[in-house]
């Protein structure tokens, strides 16, 4: 899928308008300008921060803007090891972000808690905040979590925008 | 000083606290009485050849099957003698508190919270004895006792906060 690229019939002849769907058009904007939002909590936060540098380089899928607000941001990326009494921040966290809004949990501790089978240590995000991807790896490498984003924008690609999500599809995203 | 040295000297002026001194790989352990324990922290700051300025470190051991099942573990270090010791003090379940250090050493402050966060001695005199990890109002016990079950009591479970915000 392209968008219209004004001037190009008179610089090389090539047709420049194509046609696409709004729904289309509008995942594309929004799958190409995931602002993350900072949530690093333990080791893979490193990881995470290596791949927004300019070796590995983030920006290139639209998901390098970090922000350190929950109010800018579309994603937020938890990375690393949730500990209970952190569990309350993150979902308010998570309430304080604009729809469209998409979670990652990067990591095995984000995703089920690791080896921390201990008393302070929640078994998982997906217990208190919807998760869209999960990542795997102790820590994953950057290459890894720009799988899970690459995964993550081919979903908001199939996403529904203008029609009403079926009821099945919404229930199963809720918590 | 020599760490021998060291114990000597407790030794000599606190006969009647004084109950053993072990060295071991370069560490010189000392456990005293637990109603002497403030006095004998006081004589290292204080005395000229101890000068023990600054507190390390304060932990805890539980030994579920000992008579007195809990011990207390300070740790002192000279900056200027260049000579470290730990000092350790055994307390009773039935009667777990122990006299603070804070007013000796301010670092002492946080250090005890944990100590009667974690394990639950309480330490008298203390300036602001609460839970310093754990949430004040957690009730399911202190976490590093032996007897505390490993995944907790369903604390890390239950997410109360969900029921306010609209799902």
């Amino acid at each position: 899928m392209g968008l219209i690229q004004l001037g190009r019939q008179e610089k090389d002849g090539a047709p420049d308008v194509i046609t696409t769907t709004v729904e289309k058009a509008v995942n594309w904007a929004r799958k190409g300008s995931l602002w993350p939002m900072t949530f690093g909590l333990a080791c893979c936060a490193i990881e995470m921060i290596a791949a927004v540098s300019s070796r590995y380089d983030m920006d290139r899928y639209g998901a390098g803007v970090f922000r350190a607000s929950p109010r800018q941001s579309d994603l937020m990326i938890v990375a690393g090891t949730v500990c209970r009494r952190m569990a309350p921040v993150i979902r308010k966290i998570y309430d304080q972000m604009p729809e469209p809004k998409y979670v990652i949990a990067m990591g095995s501790c984000a995703t089920s808690g690791n080896i921390y089978d201990s008393y302070s240590v929640v078994q998982g995000v997906d217990r208190f905040v919807p998760v869209d991807i999960y990542v795997p790896g102790c820590p994953p490498t950057p290459e890894a979590l720009f799988d899970g984003i690459l995964k993550l924008q081919e979903r908001i690609m199939q996403k529904r925008v203008f029609v009403k999500q079926p009821e099945q599809v919404k229930a199963s995203l809720k918590v | 000083m020599s760490l021998q040295q060291l114990a000597n000297r407790i030794q000599e002026n606190f006969a009647d606290g004084f109950l053993q001194a072990v060295e071991w790989r370069g560490d010189l352990a000392v456990t005293v009485r637990r109603d002497k324990l403030h006095e004998v922290a006081q004589f290292l700051r204080d005395d000229p050849a101890m000068d023990f300025d600054y507190i390390v470190h304060v932990s805890s051991v539980d030994w579920p099957d000992d008579e007195e099942r809990f011990e207390v573990v300070y740790e002192f270090y000279s900056i200027k003698k260049r000579h470290r010791i730990r000092l350790k003090t055994r307390v009773p379940e039935s009667e777990c508190v122990v006299d603070s250090l804070t007013d000796l050493w301010k670092g002492a402050d946080f250090m005890e919270r944990e100590v009667y966060d974690m394990m639950g001695i309480r330490f008298r005199h203390h300036p602001d004895l609460r839970r310093i990890l754990m949430p004040d109002d957690y009730t399911e016990g202190y976490p590093l006792r032996k007897d505390f079950p490993l995944r907790g009591r369903g604390w890390r479970d239950t997410f109360e906060f969900l029921d306010e915000t609209a799902r």
